[in-house]
């Protein structure tokens, strides 16, 4: 938590860029350098950031924990569910060319709907793995206080 | 030209990181060698890694060592006696460095098309990614269709890793005892290294 006005407003006006930056990254992985990974853990980075500067119960307001769990678990079984619709529709479990009828839109969406639960399990796992560490601390410090 | 200089400064901030006893330095240190290391995928055309490691090793590895830094004492514990215990160590990797060096003779040279990388499975991906897929990025192709189970299983391997910090971290810490024997080792340590 700072109380720096400098590192408020320009962190004010990063964060939205690093965000839409983490987006592009995610969307346009097929035709530039980058995908889920990258995406997920660009996108934690901007909330880390925000966690860092207004502090950690503001940012799990915006983004709960319960939230963090729902999604990790939400992003791995969309890339399972799409593998698994690809044997409901008589093709091989992750095969994608079945999806649609041209093949080519077909790998197409598949690779954009796994690289989107790739991101959405990155993003959330970093930030759930930062929350422990930062309320850890906060633990160990109301600990001390008390001794 | 530019490689060279990146491979010395990543020789320099590795040599750094090992002397520095300051951990949070370390750590910064290490931030530095991961971008180094991304500069250096970038001369190599490997756009894909290079962001991977800038993103990763540069950016939420370090955040994660800081994070760890607050809870954790900030120097390294200096060696109780130098010099004299690591003789078994040195020998380890002094053998095992000159393995990998061996090991070396055998690589094939930078960007022989007849290596094991090129004549197997990559040359077909290569050929057939833009008929297959319409999308000119390979890597992503590679990743997410060619090898999709494989990234399948990184995907759980994340989400696993979140699941272990979780069960580490979500109990409470247990107030530390003064009269402890386990503490008492905590104590040396942190005495000496006001010392």
């Amino acid at each position: 938590m700072s109380d720096n006005k400098i590192l408020r407003i320009v962190a004010r006006f990063l964060i939205p860029l690093i965000m839409l930056f983490a987006l592009y990254i995610q969307f346009h992985g097929e035709y530039s350098p980058g995908g889920g990974f990258q995406a997920g853990v660009v996108f934690a980075a901007a909330w880390i950031l925000f966690v860092l500067i207004f502090g950690l119960d503001l940012g799990l307001e915006v983004i709960p924990e319960r939230a963090m769990f729902v999604l990790m678990v939400f992003g791995v079984m969309l890339y399972c569910a799409v593998g698994l619709a690809n044997v409901l529709m008589g093709g091989m479990f992750l095969d994608f060319s079945v999806l649609l009828e041209s093949p080519q839109a077909a790998q197409q969406a598949g690779i954009i709907t796994v690289e989107l639960g790739i991101g959405i399990t990155v993003a959330t796992v970093v930030m759930l793995i930062f929350t422990m560490f930062a309320r850890r601390k906060r633990e160990q410090d109301a600990l001390e206080d008390e001794a | 030209m530019i490689d060279i200089g990146l491979l010395i400064f990543l020789v320099v901030v590795a040599v750094a990181v090992i002397h520095v006893r300051n951990l949070f330095t370390a750590s910064m240190l290490f931030a530095i060698y991961s971008l180094l290391s991304a500069g250096l995928f970038v001369v190599l055309d490997a756009g894909d890694v290079a962001l991977t490691e800038a993103a990763v090793g540069a950016g939420i590895s370090t955040l994660l060592f800081l994070a760890t830094l607050t809870l954790v004492d900030r120097e390294e514990a200096p060696a109780i006696k130098p010099w004299r215990h690591h003789w078994p160590a040195l020998l380890v990797v002094g053998i095992t460095g000159a393995f990998l060096v061996y090991a070396t003779l055998d690589l094939p040279q930078f960007g022989d098309p007849n290596s094991p990388a090129q004549t197997h499975v990559g040359a077909q991906y290569i050929a057939n990614t833009y008929e297959d897929m319409g999308i000119p990025n390979m890597v992503a192709a590679v990743l997410a269709s060619y090898r999709s189970i494989d990234t399948l299983g990184e995907g759980f391997v994340i989400f696993t890793a979140g699941l272990a910090v979780y069960a580490l971290l979500s109990v409470p810490p247990r107030r530390r005892r003064k009269n402890g024997a386990h503490d008492k080792a905590a104590e040396k340590t942190g005495e000496k290294s006001h010392e």
